[in-house]
């Protein structure tokens, strides 16, 4: 592949080619991404309406299946309305500084044992740091819109993400106790093995904690008071329309399967095989990374269809009074385990 | 104390929430029970009342006399009837307009024709494209009857022993 697209640079610079590489690696990350992304909405709808006993949508093409590009064509022709007082600079920045972070995180996701777009020695410092920057586009965009339902969101929104990124990124500390590296690649390889080798057993308290944070993350149901119809009609996007309005559910899809790649990056063990056999380890390691994916976000749709909305001091507290102090005491535990008892081996 | 510290664990390891979690997950194998409207649908009673029609006797005289009765006990004042004298010498009506906007279909029409002559048929899905659609006169009225006179007359026979 690489030697394909430097053919077809092959008069020009190095730098060009090298670009010219790295651009045509990241179309080939994005394009699936954004189909995924539209298709998970459409797996959403079908998923929460078989949980309710209904069909989902199954009008638009063979059994549905072209309804996200329906939503999508219908999306891109809608117009987009800037309110009269909003800050239109920001209002329209605001999109586009929440989802920048949440693609360009996948540049250190490792898809298989070679495919990576930037293996980097701190790619889990990346991860954290670029997921806490999608917090700026929600608070600009309540901000910009100049609208109290969208303010309201904003805050909410600004102040569960804080909240969470913190328990998040204490999980995050547990895996990498447990690996002994911020790269992502070694942390995957260092679960091979077998199922068994995962860190979702010695780390199970973490992996739900991360789980349960990345679903507060990305501001979904259960912890989606930041658009709570009820009360603040649609939170931060609610002067949002047409295209701008999508590139924020792009960017919050976008999200969501980036937290069930991590999830499964982290602690499922990534492209490895859950069995240490031949036959299994002969799929390519991309094919057990998305089926590890795909598995995780579907818990985000189940979630959905399952549980009302927290109360919004109901989330604070689960966030600072409940995931804080379980994480930093099984991490405690780890070190603890790790120097002192014999069974420290688990925990590597 | 016992009863907390067990309420405690038991939310600590999230067993509520997983007996949900399992709830829906069985509901998502569960069959579905989707009536997939336009090509199925579910069963219409014999009194359903839909949108109107005149109706005919056999020999095809209209059966409306023009009593006005329809007209009179409309709680919606949807109909509006004007008559006069034919030339045979029967009274029958000029105009006969229902506002489907008004009408709320209730069927006392219906109920108070003493000619069976204004039904509500079984036709529940029906739209309007143009402003001033939703009068429908008595010519639209009475082809209605005429189209639809075999489903019209069997919802009455069905329906009849319970009159």
């Amino acid at each position: 592949m690489e030697y394909w697209v430097y053919s077809i640079f092959s008069g020009s610079p190095d730098w060009i080619r090298y670009v010219a590489l790295n651009v045509f690696k990241i179309g080939l990350i994005l394009t699936p991404l954004l189909l995924a992304v539209a298709y998970l909405t459409f797996a959403e709808r079908k998923v929460i309406g078989y949980m309710q006993m209904r069909v989902g949508p199954n009008r638009v093409g063979p059994r549905g299946w072209l309804q996200p590009i329906a939503d999508a064509l219908k999306l891109l022709l809608k117009e987009a309305i800037i309110p009269t007082n909003a800050n239109r600079f920001l209002f329209l920045v605001a999109p586009v500084l929440t989802i920048t972070p949440a693609l360009a995180v996948w540049a250190v996701v490792p898809f298989s044992e070679t495919m990576v777009l930037a293996n980097i020695d701190a790619s889990l410092l990346y991860v954290l740091a670029l997921t806490s920057m999608g917090v700026y586009g929600v608070i600009i965009a309540g901000w910009a819109s100049n609208s109290k339902y969208a303010f309201l969101g904003a805050m909410r929104s600004a102040a569960q993400i804080v909240a969470y990124e913190i328990a998040m990124g204490f999980a995050l500390v547990g895996v990498l106790m447990a690996a002994g590296s911020l790269n992502l690649q070694e942390i995957v390889i260092a679960q091979e093995g077998g199922f068994h080798q995962w860190y979702v057993w010695p780390l199970l308290p973490l992996f739900l904690v991360y789980f349960i944070s990345g679903v507060a993350e990305t501001n979904r149901s259960p912890f989606d008071v930041a658009e709570g119809e009820s009360e603040i009609v649609a939170g931060f996007h609610v002067e949002y329309s047409g295209m701008t309005f999508a590139v924020f559910f792009m960017a919050e899809y976008a999200n969501m399967i980036l937290i069930a790649a991590l999830a499964s990056t982290l602690f499922l063990g990534g492209w490895q095989a859950p069995l240490d056999i031949d036959a299994l380890e002969a799929i390519p390691g991309l094919v057990w990374f998305l089926l590890k994916t795909c598995f995780m976000a579907f818990f985000f749709l189940w979630f959905r269809a399952t549980f009302p909305r927290y109360r919004y001091d109901q989330i604070m507290r689960l966030g600072w009074k409940v995931f804080i102090p379980v994480t930093l005491v099984w991490i405690g535990v780890i070190g603890f385990a790790t120097f002192f008892t014999p069974i420290g081996h688990w925990f590597h | 104390m016992g009863k907390s510290i067990s309420n405690t664990l038991q939310s600590f390891f999230l067993w509520e929430l997983l007996k949900g979690l399992r709830l829906t997950g069985r509901n998502f194998f569960a069959r579905k029970i989707t009536v997939q409207f336009p090509e199925e649908r579910t069963p219409k009673s014999p009194r359903f009342r839909g949108l109107h029609a005149l109706r005919r006797y056999p020999n095809g005289e209209e059966r409306c006399i023009a009593c006005k009765l329809c007209e009179a006990v409309c709680p919606a004042a949807a109909i509006t009837i004007e008559s006069e004298e034919r030339d045979d010498g029967t009274r029958r009506t000029t105009r006969y307009d229902i506002d489907l906007f008004k009408c709320i279909y209730c069927g006392f029409c219906e109920e108070s024709c003493p000619v069976d002559s204004i039904v509500e048929t079984d036709i529940g899905d029906f739209h309007m494209e143009n402003q001033g659609d939703n009068i429908i006169t008595k010519d639209q009225l009475l082809a209605i009857g005429d189209k639809y006179e075999k489903r019209i007359a069997a919802a009455r026979a069905e329906d009849a022993p319970y009159r």
